[in-house]
């Protein structure tokens, strides 16, 4: 039995309204099956709810918690949406899509929701500090914040994300337990990768090889702390492909000065090879053949990013058969747009999308609409999530992707 | 000849219906065609079956948040599993069947469930008491 405070028992009563009281009804269903003992206070919550995710059902849920006279008590703010009202029939996406965005936004508006559409908040919203409770949504901001932030979150899906924001807690298990944050495997790395699509690679490598939300890989080998745009891409690939919301890299992240601070000494070693990163990548090699679609997306893309990727499209033009989509969260648009970088790429014939990411906006549908299917990206993260979507997801370096889009056919450069 | 099976305490209501089982994990976004009920992702070692109205034994969670919400979404088009059984839940599988009501356990007591329990065995599980019961076999007459 979960222990409550008068404030939660009051909430369980219905004394704080219909939709607090269905939030920690939820809330407590959770930490019992995760044994949770009591409730945590949380400064922020960030919920993942596109359209696609949703469905019509979820819009009417969230819409009846508005109209229950839900009001979220803590700073929370939003995960990319599926929809960019402002691009939606160019990219083949329906009015019904784009209404059912529409709903979901004015509900979230009147329950006081942020709207900031991001998943790398951690780069351009309010990143949480060294052991700040939180309730994350969206994978690649939990692992970033638990491991590079030292802060506190498990992963919160849209409706626990939305209960935490009603009531201000979060249940007390898993990541929020100091126990559940030591190591319980150990890596070494052998080569430090060199580009954003490698470090993806490793990332998505060890998460397999770790292969459980409840395992803790730490990792030796990475000598000198990594970009925040090298650290996002590895979390992120390490949280799609194992399902992993916390790491440790010896030296560089904040909870791990040396092995014995997250009880790893006695840890035996995994090495990881150049074998191993290949046999996850190879899976993903499509050179020669013609491309359809480069997403940069998944993450989002920093500033940095944007400056990156404008300046290889500068001075070029993509193939006519070759669309290239860009996803950036509106608290960068208008600096790349200040900068001169939208009109880099859109120059090259890239689209800039913006508060969406291309995983999350039908990509099915959008899929069939632009005769989309081979794919290439260099992120780690989102050929994890495509296959299943119909498909042929590839990989190649952000360079390479750039040159793929202009010659129209893949070129991957990477050692084979 | 029944056997039982211990488990921690889940999440939803008790139900009964047949196993379909994989030594796989599991994402409603990464694995699914949830328009037309199958698994559409072709490493999936269930791919290309559907997932309609079985009960679903799998080892553990892959992947992202979205689980959360598409298991609503899939039980209000009546295209979804009666059950999720799993060697270790991750938190977004409970917060998901939380809201879509959907039976939910694992941590079993005797070992791997994708072991213990075949393709065709028929269940009935209990969240609420931790149990899965092994009652038969769909072909048993």
């Amino acid at each position: 039995m979960m222990k409550l405070d008068d404030q939660e028992q009051a909430m369980l009563a219905g004394e704080m309204g219909r939709a607090c009281q269905w939030a920690i009804e939820h809330q407590l269903q959770v930490g019992r099956m995760f044994d949770a003992a009591d409730m945590v206070a949380v400064s922020q919550s960030h919920m993942m709810a596109d359209p696609e995710s949703l469905g019509a059902a979820g819009v009417e849920f969230v819409e009846r918690l508005a109209a229950d006279g839900g009001s979220v008590t803590i700073p929370m703010i939003t995960d990319p949406r599926g929809v960019d009202l402002s691009h939606y029939l160019p990219l083949g996406q329906t009015e019904e899509m784009a209404e059912l965005e529409r709903r979901f936004v004015a509900a979230c508006r009147a329950m006081g929701i942020m709207m900031t559409d991001t998943c790398i908040n951690y780069q351009t919203i309010m990143p949480p500090l060294f052991g700040d409770h939180v309730a994350y949504g969206d994978t690649g901001v939990v692992i970033y914040s638990n491991s590079v932030c030292g802060a506190r979150s498990n992963f919160e899906g849209g409706p626990s994300a939305l209960a935490a924001g009603l009531t201000g807690r979060t249940p007390r298990y898993g990541l929020h337990l100091d126990r559940n944050r030591r190591a319980t495997k150990r890596f070494i790395v052998e080569d430090r990768p060199q580009d954003l699509m490698q470090w993806g690679v490793l990332g998505a490598t060890i998460g397999r090889m770790a292969g459980s939300y409840w395992e803790v890989p730490v990792i030796e080998g990475i000598n000198g702390a990594p970009t925040s745009d090298e650290i996002k891409h590895f979390g992120a690939a390490m949280a799609s492909w194992g399902s992993t919301p916390l790491f440790h890299i010896v030296g560089v992240t904040p909870e791990c000065r040396d092995l014995g601070d997250v009880g790893a000494t006695g840890l035996a070693a995994r090495r990881v090879t150049a074998a191993d990163l290949d046999d996850l990548g190879a899976p993903f090699g499509a050179a020669g053949e013609p491309v359809d679609v480069v997403v940069f997306a998944a993450p989002q893309l920093s500033l940095v990013e944007m400056a990156q990727v404008a300046a290889l499209c500068r001075g070029r033009r993509r193939a006519a058969s070759t669309d290239m989509i860009v996803c950036t969260p509106a608290q960068v648009h208008p600096d790349a747009c200040q900068l001169g970088y939208i009109e880099d790429i859109e120059s090259f014939g890239g689209t800039v999308l913006t508060g969406t990411c291309f995983y999350q906006q039908y990509a099915r549908e959008i899929g069939e609409a632009n005769g989309w299917s081979r794919l290439l990206s260099n992120s780690a993260k989102i050929v994890n999530i495509l296959g299943g979507y119909g498909y042929r997801p590839a990989l190649a370096s952000m360079e390479d992707c750039v040159a793929s889009a202009e010659a129209g056919t893949v070129i991957d450069r990477r050692p084979s | 000849m029944t056997t039982r099976l211990a488990c921690h305490v889940g999440i939803g209501p008790a139900v009964r219906g047949v196993a379909l089982v994989a030594d796989d994990n599991f994402s409603a976004r990464y694995d699914l065609d949830r328009v037309n009920g199958v698994f559409s992702r072709p490493q999936h070692r269930l791919y290309g079956e559907s997932y309609r109205d079985v009960i679903l034994v799998l080892n553990t969670a892959k992947g992202g948040v979205a689980t959360a919400w598409m298991l609503h979404e899939m039980v209000s088009r009546d295209m979804a599993p009666k059950a999720l059984l799993l060697n270790a839940a991750n938190t977004i599988l409970a917060q998901g069947a939380a809201l879509a009501n959907m039976a939910m356990c694992d941590r079993f007591a005797d070992g791997d469930v994708t072991r213990l329990i075949r393709t065709g065995d028929r269940l009935t599980v209990d969240p609420a008491a931790g149990l899965v019961t092994i009652t038969g076999r769909v072909d048993d007459r």
